[in-house]
């Protein structure tokens, strides 16, 4: 394994998979947390078709990618909160611009090979450009998170609240918005389109399972993601046929599904002198309620 | 060009197209009212993953893509019926299909170049190739869908906008789910094989959403929804087929004409809710909304 | 001025529109220091639409609001609020610690740097409000009495003047209700802040409260309960003939949403 770090291709790969993988942890707690999984799964899909149409004019897939993903992330905001309806939106948009992504796609036969690669991910196409823009962008995404992280979770904790401390917001969401279709955008030259969506969640679906702490959750996130990029990265390497991206959400998944099946919350501290929650007792913690009180 | 309409590719992508079309309009009402949206996400990978897997072992895709589809109805219809958590769960999956289905394409492409161009039609469909054989199971799966839709159909709409009382009623709620879930599986895995596993969606909710946006009555909506999703199929075979420009890929078309349709209808319900013509929403107990006067 | 006469909040002839709808017309009332007051009325009547105007969220279409002699202004840190509780996803990694943290520094850009002073100032107000061991759970765990109690928490890490609560009591058990009553009459008395409580039942803290402002119709009435809350005064706010029954010790309003 150590003498693949001989080809820059590879070292090219390691760092923008670092750097994206850190980025995604921290992003990816507030996705799961705003409730924008199925966001999350859009966005590098409409993405696609912004990256197809830049091969197509000679561009950058990936400024094409963040182009897209940017105006869907902004649209996305704007369509309000309603989740039911926000979702069918989505989903409109989403095939929308795949078709558009298609359409780019078979105007000109013979470049399937890279929007293959804009769908699938790869670790051969990552130059030192590439790994230039990736690290200038992610400083800048992670820089923005830092400056409104407290402001962020309030709002994402309790909007109602947030909103009569004086917060903006609306102004928030769109800028947090902004900041993950930034990450997604990054993060897909290593996994592609399709695949995108297991690093930005998975890594922090798990963390949520395994510490009660933001902060920690969003470091065991990162660390997590860290860990995937290396061994999906160095077995796709290694094997020369399975590809990074299959690796990488095969890894996230195969740690996510045991720690959903049997991490449990831990019994709170002094817990046996709380009030007994049985089935019955509309005292029920939230998550058993079928639907919020009003 | 005209021509072309009378050939037997044209008449099989056109049955092919219809049965899918009148399958996806009608179950897409339930997936758009029960907020599924993701969940049908979901079942486009799973199916992709199945006929990718079929096209590597050989088989029928069809036959894939059911095998798959339905033993994962059973997982999801079984999951709790909470909204909360069940997003990431549900993307978790949705990750690994499209991860397995991504695994599959790359193993396939590598026998040959021409693999690579099968591999984008999983993904964006195959219309084209859809022969009489495959017709006619079609046939028989969606006339076994819809029948049994039809028979679950009232208690299934109680369900759906009541659980509470339907569950007092009576009713097996979490049957009627899990049920549904085989019908969205089976009604999914015709439109994958018509025009894609990324376009499938479009198809599956555009039609009920524009539908839904106009009409509020169940069997009126219902009505519209089959004949908006018949419009936008032959709308775009035939543009497909006859267009004046270079032909576009028919993924490309129906999508987009469903799109259309929806944005159209989207924009109709708003003129008509500001002109104050009553409640533009179809009744339903949805949870609170947002920032009501109190 | 205000702040001279001990005078909390001050609504001269406010009138609130929203949607062009009239929600309240000409309210004239005003909130004393440390007065605890029951908001209630039916669905629609302007009870959220009242606290939004204090925080300063909305402003009245006509006549004059004033909080602590002032206009409201948004982001007022003696006005504690509690606002009726949204699910969060229960997937999400977070203390009540953290969530009450909110309250004091939330609004504040960057992450924070870790602060002793800070900790010791949540432990305490956990303790006031006897969630101190729920600190280190995690949001999912709790109870909907215990959450309240941590948005409690929350609202007073501001030392607060005028404590807002929204419809805290939604959802409770007699119990819990009797507990979140207790503990808000407490604070009242210890901390000298003024009350508003939105609810939909006045009867778990009719020993506890000095008056009521009752909302229907557009209207308001504000006074003692025996004022308020009688048959003649809601049938005049109503407009329609409406009784109040005094039984086994409770008040049940007959006739009219509550």
């Amino acid at each position: 394994m150590l003498d693949l770090l001989r080809y820059p291709f590879m070292r090219n790969a390691l760092i923008t998979g670092s750097i994206v993988a850190v980025l995604a942890g921290a992003i990816g707690y507030f996705i799961v947390a705003r409730s924008l999984t199925f966001a999350a799964h859009a966005i590098p899909n409409i993405g696609f078709a912004g990256a197809a149409g830049a091969v197509l004019t000679g561009i950058l897939p990936v400024y094409g990618f963040f182009a897209f993903a940017l105006a869907a992330a902004v649209g996305i905001g704007l369509v309000g909160k309603r989740a039911r309806e926000r979702d069918i939106v989505v989903a409109v948009l989403m095939t929308f611009a795949l078709g558009l992504g298609f359409l780019f796609l078979s105007l000109y036969a013979g470049y399937a090979q890279r929007v293959y690669g804009i769908l699938f991910g790869s670790i051969l196409g990552i130059s030192v450009g590439n790994v230039v823009v990736t690290g200038v962008a992610a400083a800048v995404a992670m820089g923005l998170l830092l400056a409104i992280y407290r402001p962020l979770l309030f709002c994402t904790v309790d909007p109602q609240a947030a909103a009569a401390r004086g917060l903006p917001v609306a102004t928030i969401s769109a800028l947090f918005l902004s900041v993950a279709a930034l990450a997604i955008s990054l993060s897909a030259q290593v996994m592609g389109a399709l695949l995108v969506f297991t690093l930005m969640v998975g890594p922090a679906a798990t963390a949520n399972r395994l510490t009660r702490r933001p902060g920690r959750a969003i470091l065991t996130a990162a660390l997590l993601g860290l860990a995937y990029v290396w061994l999906g990265i160095g077995a796709a390497a290694i094997s020369g046929r399975l590809p990074v991206s299959f690796m990488v959400s095969a890894i996230a998944f195969a740690v996510y599904l045991p720690v959903r099946i049997w991490a449990r919350p831990r019994r709170r501290p002094g817990s046996a002198s709380m009030s007994p929650r049985g089935a019955g007792a509309p005292d029920a913690p939230a998550e058993e309620e079928g639907c919020s009180a009003s | 060009m005209l021509g072309l309409i009378a050939s037997d590719i044209f008449w099989n992508a056109a049955a092919a197209g219809t049965v899918a079309a009148l399958a996806a309009s009608l179950v897409g009402y339930f997936v758009v009212l029960r907020a599924h949206a993701f969940a049908g996400e979901a079942l486009t990978d799973i199916c992709f993953a199945g006929s990718a897997g079929s096209a590597l072992a050989g088989f029928n895709p069809l036959i894939g893509m059911l095998a798959f589809s339905l033993s994962a109805a059973l997982g999801l219809g079984a999951l709790s019926s909470r909204a909360r958590g069940r997003d990431v769960e549900t993307g978790m999956a949705l990750s690994m299909a499209t991860g397995l289905g991504v695994l599959f394409v790359s193993l396939y492409a590598h026998h040959s170049a021409s693999h690579a161009t099968a591999g984008m039609n999983l993904l964006f469909g195959s219309i084209l190739s859809v022969r009489p054989a495959e017709i006619r199971l079609m046939l028989v799966c969606a006339f076994l869908a819809l029948a049994a839709l039809g028979a679950i159909s009232r208690p299934l709409l109680f369900a759906t906008l009541d659980p509470v009382s339907a569950r007092a009623r009576g009713l097996p709620v979490t049957l009627l789910s899990i049920s549904f879930m085989l019908i969205l599986a089976v009604a999914v895995a015709m439109c994958v094989l018509t025009i894609g596993a990324l376009l499938a969606l479009s198809l599956l909710v555009a039609p009920p959403a524009a539908a839904l946006r106009v009409a509020r009555r169940p069997a009126s909506a219902m009505a519209l929804s089959a004949v908006l999703g018949l419009i936008v199929v032959w709308g775009g075979l035939l543009a497909s087929f006859i267009g004046p420009w270079r032909h576009p890929p028919i993924g490309f078309s129906v999508s987009t004409s469903a799109s259309m349709a929806y944005f159209i209808a989207y924009a109709l319900g708003k003129r008509r809710r500001k002109r104050g013509g009553g409640e533009g929403r179809h009744p339903s107990r949805e949870t609170e909304s947002e920032g009501k006067a109190e | 001025m205000q702040e001279e006469t001990g005078c909390v909040a001050v609504l001269e002839k406010a009138s609130v529109r929203l949607g062009g709808r009239l929600i309240q017309e000409s309210m004239t009332f005003t909130v004393e220091e440390g007065e605890f007051l029951a908001v209630l009325g039916p669905n629609g009547a302007g009870k959220t639409t009242l606290l939004r105007l204090l925080l300063g969220l909305i402003e009245p279409s006509s006549g004059s609001v004033s909080v602590f002699g002032a206009p409201p202004r948004r982001g007022n840190s003696r006005i504690g609020y509690v606002p009726q509780f949204r699910d969060v996803d229960a997937g999400i990694s977070i203390r009540a610690r953290d969530i009450v943290r909110l309250g004091l520094d939330g609004h504040r850009w960057g992450p924070g740097l870790p602060s002793r002073k800070r900790e010791a100032a949540i432990d305490e107000v956990l303790e006031e409000v006897g969630a101190l061991d729920l600190a280190e759970a995690s949001l999912g765990e709790l109870s909907g009495g215990e959450r309240q109690r941590v948005l409690v928490a929350q609202a007073l890490l501001t030392n607060p003047r005028l404590l807002l609560l929204d419809e805290p009591l939604a959802s409770l058990d007699l119990a819990r209700e009797a507990e979140i009553v207790g503990l808000v009459a407490r604070l009242r008395r210890t901390r000298k802040t003024a009350v508003l409580l939105v609810t939909h039942d006045v009867n778990p803290m009719l020993s506890e409260i000095d008056g009521v402002l009752f909302m229907a119709n557009g209207r308001c009435a504000k006074g003692p309960i025996a004022e308020v809350v009688t048959s003649a005064a809601l049938s005049g706010l109503y407009g329609s003939p409406v009784e109040v029954v005094e039984a086994l010790g409770k008040l049940f309003v007959v006739g009219a949403p509550i």
